[in-house]
């Protein structure tokens, strides 16, 4: 079953003429993990903040667990859970005091002024988590000598306290260090494996969307790819040889007779090789050869093919 | 019933983060300060024999309305602040109504504003202004309907602005004239045309009005010093407060999501 249905969704900023998002129409399974990869300015917040019901859109239909955010947008709020790439804690108050907060705007117990006040429940869930957090001396005290990772530690638990069913997280990692970074990861995996919970993650680290189900690139506003990573993978990631002639136009004209998918580069050419073999193909050319190298593109060098700015295209044309 | 709830926690939330903010608490110790002490206290040693009336007790109404009201007005409009970083991205995300996050808003910065009056008071206590403290239990459901007019005052400014750094910019030059307009300092009894018009479209005005007809209610000065009857007072403030909550709260919830 799909949990978020996304059809011809546009966005355009009042103040902008140029559209945010455009026209992008993707859909996500119960309990898939689902990437949203991009670079900066790619639209990612600004799906995310739509598919979370804080922005209008332009048009288009949106249904998170089956409800439309424009029509219902209150039923859709109670079944997500949001992490901004902003932190949303109060610092004024204290880890525990944020996440009582939280319980109050869920409407998961009647207001009490102080944590003795509070239900049996609430307060063994509390425990619970201050243990995995490892910061059962800190619960009580202010947020603000938190660190960032322990913050968005405390953001997470918080928004799994009223069990939501799609969780989004807007760049999660940004701000942290790799040790902090790799912390997140792994806790975000134990929630995963205990929950059974649909994640849907912007970033824009190749690495972090390698460990995703699916994984939709976007740029400037629109879908470039959709796919999981090892479709995407062997999409992209096509073998070439990297073939150093003497004299060029002489190789130019051998690949051409062969019928060849050839691409210049520097003082060589880049050839694929997907359908013939690199024996065959070096058995017939007769070009003097410098240089002969069979490559092996990263997922990196694709990514970044991909999201290749337009203009750069547009200078050599 | 749960959207009660959830109002009286976003309010009970604004009264801990005043409590907590140490800074905040200074300052709004040292702004009736100078007021009441240095302005009241220059106006009093000089002016009070022609004028007839006690300043330090005039300046002390004034601030007592003008604290009530501007500072409510002006913790409605953090909600902009508050948009952009803090909490409220979580607020704004939860499945609360847009209007339970506004009531609970001005409730929570009302409370606020109350408590701010417990340092004016100990202001006027220790700078002996002449008042009778005792009226002030009489006064407090009164200073409760200055701040939610205030509140709907400042939902309205609110709805109209796109930042704080716009916030910042206008707030001042709004509130300001006001101080003068709605004579918190000086008496507005006589008014040359034009201010009279402009004295009498400031909201402040109503708000300072109402407190100090209530308090000189029974004294000789009460004809030198108050504009309206009390229930004039309340009245314009009823109707204001309705007109500014409607309007602003419209707006508020149309623009909130509309970028």
């Amino acid at each position: 079953m799909n949990i978020i249905e996304v059809s011809t969704l546009t966005k355009k900023y009042k103040k902008s003429k140029t559209v945010a998002v455009d026209d992008i129409s993707f859909s996500v399974r119960e309990g898939e993990f689902f990437a949203f990869l991009g670079p900066n300015g790619a639209g990612k917040t600004t799906t995310i903040s739509i598919l979370t019901t804080t922005l209008a859109k332009t048009s288009g239909t949106i249904l998170i667990g089956g409800y439309d955010v424009d029509k219902n947008p209150a039923e859709v709020r109670s079944q997500i859970g949001v992490i901004f790439q902003n932190p949303s804690l109060d610092v004024n108050l204290t880890a525990e005091e944020n996440i009582r907060f939280h319980t109050f705007l869920y409407k998961l117990y009647p207001f009490t002024p102080s944590y003795g006040m509070m239900p049996k429940e609430y307060k063994e869930n509390v425990n619970e988590l201050a243990n995995v957090l490892g910061l059962k001396n800190e619960i009580f005290k202010p947020i603000k000598t938190f660190s960032g990772g322990m913050k968005r530690k405390l953001e997470l638990m918080r928004t799994l306290i009223h069990k939501p069913r799609v969780l989004f997280l807007d760049e999660p990692t940004s701000g942290l260090d790799p040790l902090s970074r790799k912390n997140l990861w792994n806790y975000l995996r134990d929630i995963r494996r205990k929950e059974n919970i649909t994640i849907f993650l912007t970033t824009h680290y190749l690495e972090e969307a390698e460990s995703a189900d699916r994984v939709c690139i976007i740029n400037q506003g629109k879908i470039v790819i959709s796919d999981t990573i090892r479709n995407i993978k062997q999409r992209l990631l096509r073998d070439y040889i990297y073939l150093e002639p003497e004299n060029k136009d002489e190789l130019i004209n051998e690949l051409k007779r062969l019928s060849c998918n050839y691409e210049e580069d520097g003082n060589g050419f880049k050839v694929n090789i997907t359908n013939e073999s690199v024996q065959k193909l070096i058995k017939e050319i007769q070009t003097k050869l410098l240089r002969i190298n069979v490559v092996q593109p990263t997922l990196e060098e694709a990514y970044l093919d991909l999201i290749k700015e337009p203009e750069e295209e547009g200078k050599t044309v | 019933m749960k959207e009660l709830n959830v109002i009286f926690a976003i309010a009970y939330r604004d009264l801990l983060k005043f409590l907590r903010d140490k800074q905040r608490i200074v300052f709004s110790l040292i702004f009736p300060f100078i007021f009441i002490a240095a302005l009241g206290g220059s106006l009093n040693a000089n002016l009070a024999d022609d004028a007839g009336y006690n300043f330090l007790t005039f300046v002390f109404t004034g601030v007592l309305a003008q604290t009530l009201f501007q500072s409510t007005a002006a913790g409605v409009i953090s909600l902009i602040e508050d948009r952009e970083n803090d909490l409220s991205q979580e607020i704004f995300v939860s499945p609360i109504s847009r209007y339970s996050i506004i009531t609970g808003k001005i409730l929570g910065e009302s409370a606020v504003a109350l408590t701010q009056i417990i340092a004016i008071i100990i202001v006027g206590l220790i700078i002996r202004v002449p008042f009778e403290y005792t009226k002030l239990l009489y006064l407090l459901p009164f200073c409760l309907v200055v701040c939610l007019f205030g509140g709907a005052f400042g939902i309205l400014i609110l709805s109209n602005l796109s930042s704080q750094r716009s916030a910042n910019q206008i707030f001042p030059f709004i509130m300001f004239p006001q101080f003068f307009l709605a004579g918190v300092f000086n008496p507005i009894k006589n008014l040359p045309p034009i201010l009279w018009v402009l004295s009498r479209i400031s909201p402040m005005t109503y708000a300072v009005d109402l407190l100090r007809g209530l308090y000189y209610s029974g004294f000789q000065e009460y004809n030198k010093i108050v504009l309206h009857n009390y229930f004039i007072n309340l009245l314009i403030i009823a109707i204001l407060t309705i007109i500014f909550i409607t309007i602003g709260t419209w707006l508020f919830v149309k623009n909130e999501r509309n970028r």
